[in-house]
């Protein structure tokens, strides 16, 4: 393998015994950006000059004989709507086009405690919103398996920037899907943690009750690595849970006996592709011959996920996405004649469609008339697709299912239809509603050769056991060693 | 159609968002395919249920008030459209 194509703790090891320098291996990632960016169109902002310099003090360190973290010296992107101090954060958005965060996200101040070398910030949907990325103000980002493809979203740019080796780890955000669904798409894994256990403090609020930032990486063991580094309660975010932060790496165990898997019926319904279940139904079969018991379930309000999720994201976002009135940073309109005409017409310019599309629904959802029929309803139904799961946890230690219900499609295929849209998402959001945590694997291929994710879904804080679910899985397989062919590879 | 164009804007007011005119049909259009499709949940019985906000079983977080380091106030203009004797500058708001 190729330096830009290994996993983070094979080139800690590399770094630790001296084999490479960081500054080799920053070169190596920057020179495969240099090779098939063009074509993958991940980034938004490469910080290259930073990435060297980074790159230079970690050898430094290295030569004087320190010893140094997991992630040091090795390079990762962040998806753009997490706030790097000094560094561009665009949301992908024109109404953020020029904005420089003026602090770090807590992620950021805990990664950098560990000096990663960091290559820029990477493409996604508007504010989070799609799940292909072609949702960007600024470019169509490319699935490094099939360019014409799209790389899934909203972390599309996260996850093809892993899968191309143009990042070797990076963040995303998840707020109904948007880690696992593009991991799933990229055949990288990507992880949703508990809703509570990252800070969002930094991260650009789309739905607030449901957004969370976890690790899209090569394979489950740099999952676990970033998830210790990231996680913790923080003072800057009250919905932060105080709970103690376990070493997730010790959950990297090769054993499934006697974990009780559940299969929800629910989840292998219409819509799923053929490919998708087969790959997915084949992993199923491998966790039961590793020692697995198979319990069938039914989560039986999973129909109902879809609108409840797409009426309270919304209502969410028409308040948060309130603060874009080109008063305190941000784009502004010109030639208004007062203050709401300032307001409208900055949102009208520099909003996209698809972000003016939800806030409308939110603000529909929301307004007099409607708030008991729409919003407070969703209200209600979340609780019930919450206590679905509480009830099977009851019976089971993990839930598996598709990640998502096809393969990644082509680019344009079906960004015009926005409810057709919103249903490839029926397998991601009931996760995000009950706060659980979540995890995407690479389970296999379609019959074009695109990959496929299994999602493994864990008890609120027991990232644990997904952990060990996803590993033990990934080790009997080896789909965690392949690469995308593109450019010269 | 449960959307009428009245609604539609209304609804773009709330939201602070002009309506093109050549996009109304289609935004309302595809705003009633959406809230169609979300009729499914009148089929669930809520009567009873509690609505869920937030799952975490937390609520009132406090902390100590004390003084803290907070954003420099050049950096928090750093990136304002406009600004003034280091205020945020808007369009007139009160009459004279």
């Amino acid at each position: 393998m190729k330096l830009f194509e290994q996993p983070a703790h094979v080139l800690h090891d590399m770094l630790v015994n001296k084999e490479i320098t960081s500054l080799e291996l920053t070169e190596a990632v920057l020179a495969r950006i240099d090779e098939v960016e063009g074509d993958v169109k991940a980034y938004l902002t490469i910080t290259r000059d930073v990435a060297i310099a980074q790159a230079k003090a970690v050898d430094e360190k290295i030569a004087k004989g320190e010893t140094i973290s997991f992630l040091e010296g090795i390079p990762g992107a962040i998806k753009d709507n997490i706030c790097t101090k000094g560094v561009k954060t665009t949301c992908a958005s024109k109404i953020l086009q020029n904005f420089v965060a003026p602090y770090d996200a807590t992620v950021m101040t805990k990664l950098k405690a560990q000096n990663p070398v960091i290559i820029g910030k990477a493409n996604m949907d508007e504010f989070a919103m799609g799940g292909s990325t072609e949702n960007s103000a600024f470019q169509k980002t490319g699935n490094p398996w099939n360019t014409e493809c799209v790389p899934g979203g909203s972390s599309g740019g996260s996850a093809a920037a892993v899968a191309a080796g143009t990042a070797v780890w990076a963040l995303g955000s998840d707020t109904g899907g948007s880690i696992r669904q593009p991991a799933s798409f990229c055949g990288v894994v990507g992880m949703k943690p508990t809703y509570g256990r990252v800070s969002r403090y930094g991260l650009v609020a789309y739905a607030s009750s449901l957004d969370q930032i976890g690790p899209i990486t090569k394979d489950v063991t740099d999952c676990a690595h970033i998830l210790n580094i990231i996680s913790g309660r923080d003072e800057m975010d009250s919905t932060s849970v105080n709970e103690e932060v376990p070493d997730f790496t010790k959950a990297l165990v090769e054993d499934v006996k006697g974990l009780k898997v559940g299969i929800p019926k629910e989840y292998f319904v219409k819509g799923i592709d053929p490919d998708v279940e087969k790959t997915v139904r084949e992993a199923i079969d491998k966790l039961k011959e590793l020692g697995a018991e198979i319990v069938e379930i039914s989560l039986p309000n999973t129909d109902y996920a879809i609108s409840t999720y797409y009426l309270i994201s919304p209502a969410e976002a028409a308040t948060n996405l309130a603060r874009y009135d080109g008063v305190s940073y941000g784009e502004r309109a010109e030639d208004a004649a007062d203050l709401v005409e300032m307001i409208t017409k900055t949102r009208t310019q520099y909003l996209g469609e698809e972000v003016k599309r939800r806030i409308m629904i939110g603000n529909y959802a929301l307004s007099a008339g409607y708030y008991d029929a729409y919003y407070l309803k969703a209200l209600k139904v979340r609780r019930l697709i919450k206590e679905d799961f509480d009830k099977a946890f009851e019976q089971v230690d993990v839930i598996v299912c598709p990640t998502a219900p096809t393969p990644a499609y082509k680019i344009g295929e079906k960004i015009s239809n926005p409810l057709e849209m919103y249903l490839q998402d029926a397998c991601t959001v009931p996760l995000n509603l009950a706060g659980l945590p979540g995890i995407s694997v690479p389970c296999g291929y379609s019959s074009d050769n695109m990959p496929i994710g299994l999602q493994i879904i864990g008890k609120a804080l027991d990232e644990e056991t997904i952990l060990r679910v996803a590993y033990t899985y990934e080790q009997s397989q080896s789909y965690h060693n392949d690469r995308a062919q593109l450019g010269g590879n | 159609m449960k959307v009428t164009k009245k609604d539609m804007e209304n609804v773009a007011v709330l939201s602070r968002l002009d309506i093109p005119a050549d996009k109304e049909a289609q935004y309302t259009q595809q705003l009633n395919d959406v809230l169609e499709y979300f009729d499914n949940l009148s089929a669930v019985n809520t009567d009873d249920i509690k609505p869920l906000a937030h799952v975490l079983p937390i609520s009132n977080v406090f902390r100590e008030d004390v003084v803290k380091e907070s954003l420099d106030r050049d950096l928090a203009l750093s990136n304002a459209p406009l600004k003034e004797d280091g205020y945020f500058k808007v369009p007139k708001v009160l009459e004279d």
